[in-house]
């Protein structure tokens, strides 16, 4: 496994099953270090763009996201013999406007990086979702802690297609807790 | 008038483009482990850790270092002297899309309008100087957009002065917060005009990280910058600690007498750059 021959501390980590449940998720915090292990879905602005039209236009979505984590990412294309190229976290921002309507689905979770909106904050605590970080540009390492892609929906936007990963020990951070507590602000209000 | 072919060209390019999207070079390398050295968080210290060994396993399992395999800006310094036979832009074009097709690199541009993907992450942004000589140098400088995006330019009044723009460059740099992967190298242009600061913020980024400007005014405005940007404590990643940024280069053009044009490019830790000289 990658992470032993990485220098965290995995006794920092908590071991964190996906999907999540609403148990497990109430006893994360921000600033929790967690392996992922488990299946999560992915996508990034093109699949959020298309599952929004979806919703618009009255239409079944491609999986029911309800209890799901959704991982922002699109990884680079797969050697042969692989089962995917680079797969770090992109910036989450750029989904925000489309991510209330996710959570009121019942979307359980969102992985990415970078800090979230007010709009987005206040969804995520009236739906009970999480949000993590995982660790960005560290695409190479991360790929490693995937075991199996599949194709869900919208091939035709290449790297921003949806996929399901099975991910194994996948590092990542609480940064908003179903507390409303936010890691990146208590960090920039630690140092004024 | 000596004469290079426009086939190694495309094979230059499409070298870099293989070769930055896989092996860092020793500048941020070293910059990195300067960062890692005098990290006073822990868990910083270990992030720091984590993204060399993220460099290492990149480098010898050929996986991109980072996803975002970026789009990719050329820059090339043509001497007066020298000659391409054949289409100098198509080649550079080309030795992208081989770089981009047969590296396994993610094809990340599209049109801005109907945000359909190109497929071949074409085109690249050339910029060809003209300069004495008969040296053909090509610098490659693949960049993803998280940092990209939190870049920025304000036209200011001359009345800000110095202390304004700096005030300025940090703001947008405290402003982006986790977004962009920091640790940073911060690139600036102060003065010239609209696009030429904007130009310059980019092109010094191929400075080696952490070398100084040859000006020594302008130097020691790059040492306070970076100074004033790590005491804001956001750190590696937005998670903490003294490396928000690992460096801050700074390049300088006279402007007019009623401007203070002053451009930020921001650049991720993946700070992925190759150059060539033919």
């Amino acid at each position: 496994m990658s992470l032993l021959r990485s220098p965290l501390n995995l006794a920092d980590f908590k071991a964190v099953s996906l999907p999540l449940t609403d148990d497990v998720s109430a006893e994360l915090h921000a600033g929790d270090l967690v392996l992922l292990t488990g299946t999560l879905y992915t996508g990034r602005d093109q699949t959020h763009r298309r599952l929004c039209a979806l919703l618009d236009e009255g239409r079944e979505l491609p999986v029911d996201l309800a209890g799901q984590l959704l991982y922002y990412v699109g990884p680079s294309p797969a050697r042969p013999g692989r089962v995917i190229g680079a797969a770090g976290p992109t910036t989450s921002y750029r989904m925000d406007a489309y991510t209330p309507r996710l959570l009121e689905l019942g979307l359980k979770a969102t992985l990415g990086k970078g800090a979230r909106t007010q709009p987005v904050r206040e969804a995520m605590r009236k739906h009970g979702a999480l949000y993590l970080a995982a660790f960005g540009g560290a695409g190479a390492l991360l790929s490693q802690c995937v075991k199996a892609v599949e194709l869900v929906a919208f091939a035709d936007a290449g790297p921003e297609a949806m996929f399901r990963f099975e991910v194994c020990d996948f590092p990542a951070v609480v940064i908003n807790d179903l507390e409303g507590r936010d890691y990146y602000e208590e960090i920039a209000r630690h140092s004024e | 008038m000596r004469t290079i072919d426009a086939n190694m060209v495309t094979e230059a390019v499409k070298d870099m483009a293989v070769a930055a999207a896989h092996h860092l070079e020793p500048d941020i390398l070293d910059g990195l482990l300067a960062a890692r050295d005098r990290e006073t968080s822990p868990l910083a210290k270990n992030v720091l850790d984590l993204l060399l060994v993220n460099a290492d396993i990149a480098s010898r399992e050929m996986i991109p270092v980072c996803q975002d395999t970026g789009i990719c800006t050329v820059f090339v310094t043509l001497g007066q002297e020298v000659r391409v036979a054949g289409d100098l832009q198509a080649a550079i074009q080309e030795g992208v899309g081989l770089g981009y097709a047969e590296g396994y690199l993610r094809k990340s541009v599209c049109d801005p309008v109907e945000r359909v993907n190109t497929g071949t992450n074409l085109p690249a942004v050339v910029h060809v100087e003209l300069v004495s000589g008969e040296e053909c140098r090509i610098a490659f400088l693949p960049k993803g957009c998280g940092s990209e995006n939190m870049s920025g330019l304000r036209m200011l009044p001359p009345s800000a002065g110095i202390p304004g723009a700096m005030d300025y460059i940090v703001e947008t740099v405290v402003k982006a917060g986790p977004n962009p992967c920091p640790p940073l190298v911060v690139g600036v242009g102060i003065g010239g005009t609209f696009e030429r600061a904007a130009f310059m913020a980019k092109k010094v980024l191929l400075r080696p990280v952490g070398e100084p400007s040859t000006r020594e005014d302008v130097a020691r405005i790059e040492a306070e910058l970076l100074a004033r940007i790590n005491e804001q404590g956001r750190g590696v990643l937005g998670l903490g600690g003294c490396n928000t940024a690992l460096a801050v280069h700074v390049d300088t053009f006279p402007t007019h007498i009623a401007s203070l044009p002053v451009a930020v490019n921001i650049q991720c830790h993946s700070h992925r750059h190759k150059q060539v000289i033919l």
